[in-house]
């Protein structure tokens, strides 16, 4: 049976496209056939973060206007089986598509894929509304700080007033340092406040930032970036596996504090 | 002064604050209501308790008052008259 995910936060810069592009990879990577939509009409970046920004021909408008097959507007991803994109308009907004439309294209996607994963907008207008149209499932990205946590408590409220009920937490950006000496909230702090399920803690890891300079997402390559492991287990529990939460805590045991502690002198 | 005892008071740890301060706004933000859920709020209360007394809709007086710890509804409502019959409206209206 496929899948209809939003992966949303209220905030921008959180790192939902990054987590969508991920997961994909992710999931494309575990044997399933999966298809990444772009909502953000007008800001269009899941294709730059995947790398498929020059082979880009018609959007997600154009399906929807009619101009183009659904097909042709879909960009195979070479580098893995199964995994495609479609693409968002830049030169339109996001009044360019009604909620009922969108619903329709992902009732579409959702009859060849198992998994349709969609990247919304920022904010809680049209373009919010135009992402969470058809889905069955969101999927919350927050960082561990008051304005992102505020706005996905706004948000987790949103989605139930529209019925799309049981929402899950990624937490992102988590630096386990800060944690340890009580600059950051915890995992348990962010829970506390917003009371939903939790699905993945992505820690800080600035192989984000190289993977994206590249147009390579961090879980694509069997690399060991934290992250992208992070997003691979997250990948695993929307597939319905039970994967434990990755250790964050600060990685320096006592032996490298006192080898460090002497190397300081 | 040199404060001395301020070397030993714990000072609280900056995710604590975050902590603290997100509990409240959230509290406020999870409370608030939209122009148009209060005034059809409004117009449910005055077909409510029309059936009993008769009052002045232009003078009727609808607010919110935040507290520290809640916020509480208030509501003005000024009465023309009791109608007819509604002390005698049955067990409904009688507790």
């Amino acid at each position: 049976m496929s899948e209809a995910i939003v992966i949303t936060s209220g905030k921008g810069g959180v790192g939902k496209t990054t987590a969508c592009a991920n997961l994909g990879v992710a999931l494309a990577s575990m044997g399933y056939k999966v298809v990444l939509v772009d909502a953000d009409i007008g800001l269009r970046n899941l294709d730059v973060v995947l790398g498929l920004e020059n082979r880009i021909v018609y959007d997600l408008v154009d399906v929807v206007e009619g101009s183009c097959r659904l097909r042709q507007a879909l960009i195979k991803d070479k580098r893995i089986d199964g995994l495609f994109l479609l693409p968002a308009a830049q030169t339109r907004d996001k009044t360019a598509v009604n909620p009922e439309q969108m619903e329709e294209l992902i009732e579409r996607l959702k009859e060849d894929h198992d998994y349709v994963l969609v990247d919304s907008p920022a904010g809680i207008e049209q373009g919010f509304r135009n992402a969470i149209s058809g889905t069955d499932r969101a999927l919350i990205v927050t960082t561990p700080e008051v304005s992102a946590v505020r706005d996905a408590d706004r948000i987790i409220g949103m989605l139930e007033s529209l019925e799309l009920s049981d929402p899950a937490l990624i937490v992102n950006r988590i630096k386990p340092k800060m944690v340890a000496k009580g600059d950051m909230m915890d995992i348990s702090d962010i829970m506390d406040i917003l009371a939903i399920s939790l699905i993945g803690v992505v820690p800080e890891d600035e192989y984000i930032v190289i993977s994206t300079n590249r147009g390579e997402p961090a879980a694509l390559a069997a690399n060991n970036s934290k992250a992208g492991q992070a997003f691979r287990n997250i990948a695993r529990r929307i597939s319905g596996e039970d994967v434990p939460f990755m250790d964050l805590s600060d990685t320096e045991n006592w032996w490298s504090k006192i080898a460090n502690f002497f190397r300081a002198k | 002064m040199f404060d001395f005892f301020k070397l030993f008071k714990r000072k609280e740890k900056s995710k604590e604050v975050a902590h603290d301060r997100l509990k409240l706004v959230l509290m406020q933000d999870r409370l608030a209501i939209t122009p148009q859920t209060m005034e059809n709020m409004k117009d449910a209360i005055i077909v409510a308790i029309s059936e009993f007394v008769e009052i002045d809709e232009q003078a009727l007086e609808f607010d919110w008052e935040d507290t520290d710890r809640n916020k509480v509804l208030v509501a003005s409502i000024p009465i023309r008259s009791v109608k007819r019959g509604a002390s005698q409206a049955g067990g409904t209206t009688k507790h």
